[in-house]
């Protein structure tokens, strides 16, 4: 049987059809999925690299409901001028607690892996419910209901830090415990910078040199 | 022979999917021409959450991929498996599920994205309640579709048929490993992969979802409408054969290339990066295929309309699909990633492919489901450029814009101090913003003459009852 003849089995028959086309498509997937699932490094967290705290993982969760992540990419590459403008490049081992991953593809504003400590709170608070009282000619949307709502009223902490200790993250019982607790008092707006003011703090220049 | 229900195609549910398409291609447009404007004038959110612009764009693009898109492509679907089949659809019922269903989704998910349910991952926001609903009209989908090649009385499966089914069956594989989540509420889930790992899954999806949907069911609609709309048969049956599988060998490797200089393996790079330039071949036969295939019937492009949305979406095929490998390039993504060159790629595929093909299925097929003229075949022409001097006015714009903010961002001077601040080079975007801005509106405005075009076509009409032809004995099942 030539290529051919076996060509008009698949043309004729629906099952081999359907079977052919999710082998072939499945392969390319397979070999690149298999072993990046499957490679401990990527799952290594960096020495300072820990899970979020229940305001920051409140925080982390309002810049996803907001779409922060559709202007501005958090994935600093290994480029001259990137370093010199942001920071150190970013690491595997700095994402192992990102659930998803927050790298964007677009930098409508510019990339915030490295914004730590950059700003203070209070820039940062007053920048979100007016950016264009700090920054002339931002194009970034104001924020004012983050102040408005309780951070508490942003989903149930407990039950996400439940989840999460599911999915792997080191969570002690009392974290998970005195999650609500911790929420208390605490604005939107304070959540999202409490997360802000910790971004791409799991970096260490000793631990990248060995020390 | 006597006539029963089975004598008939079933082109209602055609005729009505069509009619959602047009309305999501309406809204969603609508949609991107306000955020465009957003990026001009930032306060026109009015301080509203459901305004803002990180929320209306997920909207935009999910309105235009499964309300305008995936609509256009179960109608075209229905109506060609019956027609290559010569048999009326397997489950009717089912596929009047799929419709109404698939319209709640896009409906009740769209408000979904504004109360800011979102899981983050591009083209995969819904949160996981839609997520399961998706697989299970999905499902259906398929069962209708595959049900009726498996009752069909052609011996052959036509190509079309191929390419419709890729869609169906990679788009579930990708659809379901993508979204596996933990719930934590109804609107809030956290992936089950986390950081690099979840990078390169979401752009095994997301690359992939514009290889078999926008690309992979597009082409579907090409192999039946043209062929049929031109006269002539396929310019080479056995290389779109050969095409068809190298494309769905290959589509699938090319993901991690939105992921360039990332913390992923440099190797899953390197390969998305080759498979990226080899994945021009099958796209570039498969216009040529197309091309050909008209090229002895070039006189008709001067009277018609929908002929003439469908060899320029030809075209843009061509482009988009050269364009992608060259930015797939390392050295060449240095500059293109996160940059506006990305939204005018997307774009030329978008509109010049994705919605071109449309409204000329969409020009040839309703006339003919109604059994009379288009109300305007002036107004149609007048579209034509309309969507032509918008694509390409959006194009070039978001070039400009895209090639100047990578330049400008990796310049540094003899001392290796940075050129450029990064908000000088935002604030200077204006121009090239605007010009989109007008790009949208125009490309909007000519969507508008065509779904008042159509509705007059439609207006008062009932859908013409087409018979189903006797099968020639050569290609009757044996």
């Amino acid at each position: 049987m030539n290529g051919l003849t076996f060509h008009r089995k698949v043309e004729e028959n629906t099952g081999l059809l359907i079977f052919g086309i999710l082998f072939v498509s499945a392969i390319g997937g397979l070999v690149q999925l298999m072993p990046v699932l499957n490679q401990e490094s990527l799952e290594t967290a960096t020495a300072n690299t820990r899970p979020y705290s229940a305001v920051e993982l409140t925080g982390r969760d309002i810049y996803i409901r907001e779409g922060c992540s559709v202007c501005h990419s958090q994935q600093v590459r290994p480029l001259v001028a990137e370093l010199e403008r942001y920071g150190p490049y970013s690491r595997a081992g700095e994402f192992v607690y990102d659930r998803p991953f927050l790298w964007g593809s677009k930098r409508t504003g510019p990339d915030l892996h490295r914004l730590a400590g950059k700003y203070s709170d209070d820039w940062h608070r007053i920048h979100l419910l007016d950016p264009r009282a700090v920054v002339e000619n931002s194009i970034m949307p104001a924020y004012p209901w983050l102040a408005e709502r309780a951070a508490s009223e942003t989903g149930n902490i407990e039950a996400k830090m439940t989840a999460l200790r599911r999915l792997g993250h080191p969570y002690t019982d009392e974290e998970i415990a005195n999650a609500e607790s911790d929420l208390e008092g605490v604005m939107e707006i304070d959540a999202l910078i409490a997360y802000l003011q910790m971004l791409g703090t799991g970096y260490s220049a000793e631990e990248e040199s060995g020390e | 022979m006597e006539a029963t229900a089975n004598s008939f195609y079933q082109d209602k549910v055609v005729i009505r999917l069509i009619q959602f398409s047009v309305i999501w291609a309406v809204a969603a447009m609508a949609v991107g021409v306000y955020i465009s404007a957003e990026l001009v004038w930032p306060g026109i959110d009015f301080g509203q959450f459901w305004l803002s612009f990180g929320r209306l764009r997920p909207l935009h693009t999910n309105g235009i991929i499964f309300g305008f898109g995936v609509s256009a492509l179960m109608a075209t679907a229905f109506y060609s498996v019956q027609r290559t089949s010569h048999v009326t659809l397997y489950a009717p019922r089912l596929a009047w599920f799929c419709c109404y269903a698939w319209q709640l989704i896009v409906l009740l998910g769209g408000l979904s994205l504004l109360a800011g349910w979102t899981s983050s991952k591009e083209y995969a926001e819904l949160e996981w309640p839609f997520d399961i609903a998706i697989a299970i009209v999905w499902v259906s989908f398929g069962i209708v579709f595959f049900g009726t090649i498996a009752k069909r009385k052609i011996r052959p499966i036509y190509i079309s048929n191929w390419f419709y089914g890729s869609l169906i069956i990679v788009i579930a594989m990708l659809h379901i490993v993508n979204n596996l989540a933990i719930p934590v509420t109804l609107d809030k889930s956290y992936s089950l992969y986390a950081g690099a790992q979840d990078a390169v899954v979401q752009w095994w999806y997301g690359h992939n979802a514009v290889g078999f949907l926008l690309t992979g069911g597009f082409l579907g609609m090409v192999y039946y409408f043209l062929p049929k709309h031109a006269g002539r048969p396929i310019w080479s049956y056995r290389l779109s054969v050969v095409a068809f599988w190298a494309f769905v060998y290959s589509y699938i490797w090319a993901g991690p290339h939105h992921l360039h200089y990332s913390a992923i393996p440099e190797w899953v790079q390197s390969l998305a990066m080759g498979m990226s330039l080899i994945l021009l071949a099958p796209s570039w036969a498969t216009m040529i295929n197309g091309i050909m295939t008209v090229s002895t019937a070039w006189e008709k492009l001067r009277t018609d309309p929908a002929l003439k949305f469908i060899v320029l979406s030809l075209a843009f095929y061509g482009l988009a699909t050269f364009e992608g490998p060259m930015m797939s390039i390392r050295s060449v993504n240095v500059v293109s990633h996160f940059t506006d060159w990305t939204v005018g790629h997307v774009h030329s595929g978008a509109l010049g492919w994705n919605a071109m093909i449309t409204y000329g299925t969409f020009y040839f097929l309703v006339p003919r489901l109604v059994g009379r003229e288009l109300h305007s075949t002036r107004l149609a022409n007048m579209h034509f450029w309309m969507a032509l001097a918008g694509t390409m006015l959006y194009i070039m714009s978001m070039w400009a814009a895209g090639v100047s903010q990578g330049l400008l961002w990796l310049s540094v001077d003899q001392l290796g101090e940075l050129s450029f601040g990064f908000k000088d080079i935002m604030a200077s975007m204006t121009p090239y913003y605007l010009m989109r801005l007008v790009a949208g509106l125009v490309f909007l405005g000519g969507t508008l003459l065509m779904a008042y075009n159509l509705f007059m076509t439609l207006k008062g009409q009932q859908p013409k009852r087409a018979s189903i032809p006797a099968v020639d004995p050569a290609y009757g099942m044996s």
